[in-house]
């Protein structure tokens, strides 16, 4: 078995302070879920590669199974719960709903992650960039059309103060 | 009354995009898909998998695994009270005759491919279970296999199944008219050949359940699954009657046929029985891309001959499938093949002879496109091939030779519904719009179409039926109660749409519990581009009834005449403005003892098996029409190809949200491109070499264009309204649309998939 080594970090999860006490192997993807219940991060590969586990470390998206926990101490983490604003939807959740861009919705908190970051560090979006940048968020049920139709339809109503 | 009943049902909800309930679940996610559910005391199962693809197991010693503190259960063959699952399929030729083929739980003294279950262990931990599986000692002596349908079918090839005496699984034959006289007579000739991969469904959802003894008793297993009837295969491994045991199916992350054969949910079984614990398994993607069953590999010989006018006279085809190293679906999906493989063209004279083949790689089974999709890679490119023989337009052709209502498909079945080829087909082309010219010099621009035909509904001698319970609540509210498995394509969110338009009520104030083998009706699997047919069915027929028996009651208070009547905004409304609330109505009901509920069961249309080779006849309900259009960028440097614009147009009958139909196209032609240009598992003597998402690659944003949705509503299916099924149709055209688009662009004939860059510049190379 293997030789375990406990740490102790603190972080802030979606504007709440956390502090705990893990194995120093384990993931941010694994504390997430197994450790803390936060089940709107989603594993589909343990590989860096689908984007199924996506959350926003500080502003940044990263792929949640390829951040070994010590990482985070002193940082903000934040999955789709947090997007809420007051208790109310993000206005992308709201998009993705609109534009028909969730089937089996396995993708989607991920994606709406991503989506969301890019949004925000970028103003002029087109959608050749958002097709880069959500490169690495894959979907296997829409075929992306109507997830770049909501994405640009909410990166508008931001452009133009909506 | 009927006109204005129709237009009010024609209108109002159904053929609205409205947005899916689950849809908000899922942006926000709340939804508990079934990686998600957890139990106090759970252990964690795992799964011991051969690295052969063929041995014998001269013994396994799991004595060390099974005393690791922390190990609940350690299960071999051995420990599985009947450790066989069963594949039943009737109505082979004679040859090699009805199917009964054995699929063992748990390997006994053999493996036959790379990543068959040995063994299963359940732990305190993930970290113990895969610890215990570390500790069990599998002694394998490998034997020879065999890795190609060909090799496997010449004399002396190793047997995958020594007891089946030959490595030829399944075989579907067809011959009408006479062959060998229309070849005479034809003016044009064109032969190919065509080969497909394997390729894997790759939902971003790996399988994944959870199974606990009930506090009644009941063995009950929480699992993302297509089929929750996969209840029955649990209780026969364990021995337990079937009323004991309970398949519960959250909102699945993606299917495509890869949760219709059992998963996890007979290993949790069996390990829930065991340690009376609850039990979780999830499976990882390597071992998910390793293990579970793949689409067949098609190899084809395709021999097609028209007049000069383009009417095509004959088709000679021959077709082996890679069957793996178990029968599973395999029979069937060849006999999907085998039933559209001319297309939907008439053709008068055919020979088709297909067989699937065992061999030691990975089961293929059930994927989106069951069979109906690989032929369409051959058939769509023999017309493109005789197109450009006979100088004719592809459309033209196309159109000249379409299938019309009341013809006879070559395996004997008449075609009952409207045959929508020459719309798709035109709209499809010309909604390309004026071709636009290449950016640079090194690369090429083309165009190609691919049409095609798919079954919806299961095959009929299954006789396929589906129930429903529609009820409304005291407060005018509805619940729909139904046991289909909702995939991702929006089944649920129909179903309440179909119940709203008949209540009418808003479709906010519908709600369904769907598959739970225990507390909903039954209404089959969500597979074969069916449960839009059926359960939609049900429900119409539920919803109805319970809108008789309401307005029936309604009529005596309003006293109006019940057929006159209709509900709308909550209230009962007469043609004389008299009107009277819903609630009213509903306590009306419960005083003079009508129900507020009603149960219906819709069966499909259902026949005898058939002799192909004597006549053939009905196969199944009906089929979904299609074509797409795709224009691709060629780079004459690299041979990469680029698809600059594609369009989709199916005929729906009806569509009854069309955001969730147009998602269903895109997303099936998405999958189409990917299996056209990127996706193949590739194997080695039987080794998988692609087991992660980092070596199976299936597309990203970047490499799927905008595909165009094209609805075309014929209103002659035989879904609720005249819905046609679409989960399947669309992944059918892309990998042939393409390849014809690349012999436009470079006149390179790509007869291999998936058409790699190198595939296409080797081809140039020669070309020069």
């Amino acid at each position: 078995m293997r030789e375990r080594t406990e740490v102790e970090v603190s972080f802030e999860l979606n504007g709440t302070p956390r502090h705990l006490r893990v194995d120093a192997h384990r993931t941010l993807l694994s504390v997430l879920r197994d450790h803390l219940g936060v089940l709107d991060v989603k594993e589909g590969c343990s590989e860096g590669v689908c984007g199924a586990c996506t959350v926003l470390l500080d502003d940044r998206p990263v792929s949640s199974c390829l951040v070994l926990i010590p990482r985070i101490h002193g940082r903000r983490v934040t999955t789709l719960t947090g997007l809420a604003v007051e208790g109310k939807p993000h206005p992308l959740q709201e998009a993705f709903v609109r534009f028909g861009a969730v089937q089996c919705g396995f993708c989607t908190p991920g994606m709406i992650l991503t989506a969301c970051a890019y949004v925000r560090a970028h103003s002029g979006v087109t959608r050749e960039a958002l097709r880069r940048a959500l490169a690495g968020n894959l979907c296997r049920c829409t075929g992306y059309v109507k997830i770049l139709d909501a994405v640009e339809a909410y990166a508008r109503s931001v452009r133009d103060g909506g | 009354m009927a006109v204005r009943e129709l237009e009010h049902l024609r209108y109002r909800v159904v053929g609205q995009p409205v947005p899916r309930h689950d849809a908000w679940d899922k942006a926000l996610g709340r939804t508990a898909y079934a990686a998600d559910w957890s139990m106090p005391g759970m252990l964690i199962g795992k799964v011991l998998r051969s690295p052969y693809p063929s041995a014998r197991i001269r013994r396994i010693d799991t004595s060390r695994a099974r005393t690791l503190p922390g190990v609940a259960a350690v299960l071999t063959a051995q420990d599985v009270p009947r450790n066989t699952l069963w594949t039943d399929v009737p109505g082979q030729t004679t040859e090699v005759g009805p199917l009964r083929a054995k699929l063992c739980v748990l390997a006994e003294d053999r493996v036959r491919y790379q990543g068959e279950p040995v063994a299963l262990v359940a732990a305190e931990t993930e970290e113990l279970a895969e610890e215990a599986l570390r500790l069990i000692q599998v002694d394998y002596e490998p034997t020879p296999g065999v890795f190609d349908p060909l090799e496997a079918l010449a004399p002396g090839a190793p047997l995958v199944h020594p007891d089946s005496g030959s490595n030829l699984l399944a075989r579907w034959s067809v011959r009408t008219g006479d062959v060998a006289a229309a070849f005479g007579r034809a003016d044009v000739i064109v032969e190919g050949t065509y080969r497909t991969q394997f390729v894997d469904h790759a939902y971003l959802e790996p399988e994944a359940g959870v199974a606990w003894i009930d506090a009644d008793g009941v063995l009950t297993i929480r699992v993302a699954t297509q089929v929750i009837e996969h209840f029955r295969d649990v209780a026969e491994v364990l021995g337990l009657p079937h009323n004991r045991v309970r398949v519960i199916g959250p909102y699945v992350g993606g299917g495509f046929g890869g949760k219709e054969d059992v998963t996890v949910e007979v290993f949790l079984g069996l390990l829930a029985w065991h340690t009376k614990r609850p039990v979780k398994m999830v499976w990882t993607r390597q071992e998910s891309l390793l293990a579970r069953p793949k689409r067949h590999p098609f190899f084809m010989r395709y021999r097609t001959g028209a007049l000069r006018t383009g009417e095509l006279v004959a088709q000679e085809i021959e077709l082996f499938a890679d069957a793996g190293a178990y029968a599973l679906l395999s029979a069937l999906v060849l006999l999907y093949a085998t039933t559209v493989a001319c297309g939907p063209y008439r053709v008068p004279n055919v020979s088709v002879e297909a067989r699937a083949v065992y061999t030691n790689n990975p089961p293929t089974s059930a994927m989106r496109g069951f069979g109906a999709m690989q032929v369409v890679f051959a058939y769509e490119q023999q017309m493109d091939r005789l197109a450009r023989e006979l100088g004719m337009d592809p459309v033209d052709l196309r159109v000249r030779n379409a299938l019309r209502k009341g013809d006879r498909i070559p395996i004997g079945q008449v075609l009952e519904t409207h045959v929508a080829l020459e719309e798709v087909a035109r709209r499809a082309w010309e909604t390309l719009g004026p071709p636009e010219p290449p950016p640079a010099p090194h690369l090429r621009v083309g165009r190609g179409l691919a049409c095609n035909m798919q079954p919806y509904g299961r095959i009929v001698w299954l006789h396929d039926w589906a129930s429903a319970w529609v009820g409304f609540e005291m407060d005018g509210s509805v619940l729909i109660r139904t046991g289909a498995p909702d995939v991702g394509a929006g089944q649920a969110s129909s179903l309440c749409q179909i119940a709203a338009e008949v209540l009418g009520v808003p479709v906010e104030r519908v709600s369904i519990h769907i598959s739970d083998s225990a507390l909903t009706p039954l209404a089959g699997t969500t597979t074969a581009t069916r449960q839009l047919l059926m359960s939609g069915n049900a429900v119409l027929q539920a919803a109805t009834q319970l809108r008789d028996q309401i307005l029936r009651v309604a009529a005596e208070l309003l006293e109006a005449p019940a057929p006159d009547l209709w509900i709308e905004d909550e209230a009962v409304r007469a043609p004389g403005g008299q009107s009277i609330p819903l609630v009213r109505v509903l306590k009306e009901c419960a005083r003079v003892g009508v129900p507020r509920s009603a149960f219906a069961t819709y069966h499909a249309p259902a026949g005898d098996p058939i002799d192909l080779e004597r006549g053939g006849g009905r196969v199944f309900p009906d089929f979904t029409y299609g074509a797409h259009a795709a224009e691709v960028e060629v780079d004459t440097e690299t041979g990469a190809v680029r698809v600059r614009r594609y369009v989709a147009c199916h005929d729906v009958g009806q569509a009854i949200n069309p955001q969730s139909v147009e998602g269903q196209i895109q997303g099936g032609a998405a999958m189409g491109i990917g299996y056209a240009l990127m996706e193949q598992v590739v194997l080695e003597q039987g080794h998988n070499l692609t087991t992660s998402f980092a070596t199976y690659l299936i597309p990203s944003a970047q490499e799927v264009p905008d595909i165009t949705p094209i609805l075309v509503e014929s209103g002659e299916g035989m879904g609720p309204f005249g819905a046609r099924g679409i989960g399947e149709p669309p992944i059918g055209p892309p990998a042939a649309a393409i390849a014809n688009a690349i012999f436009d662009a470079v006149g390179v004939r790509v007869s291999e998939l998936p058409i790699r860059p190198e595939v296409v510049a080797r081809a140039l190379h020669r070309l020069e």
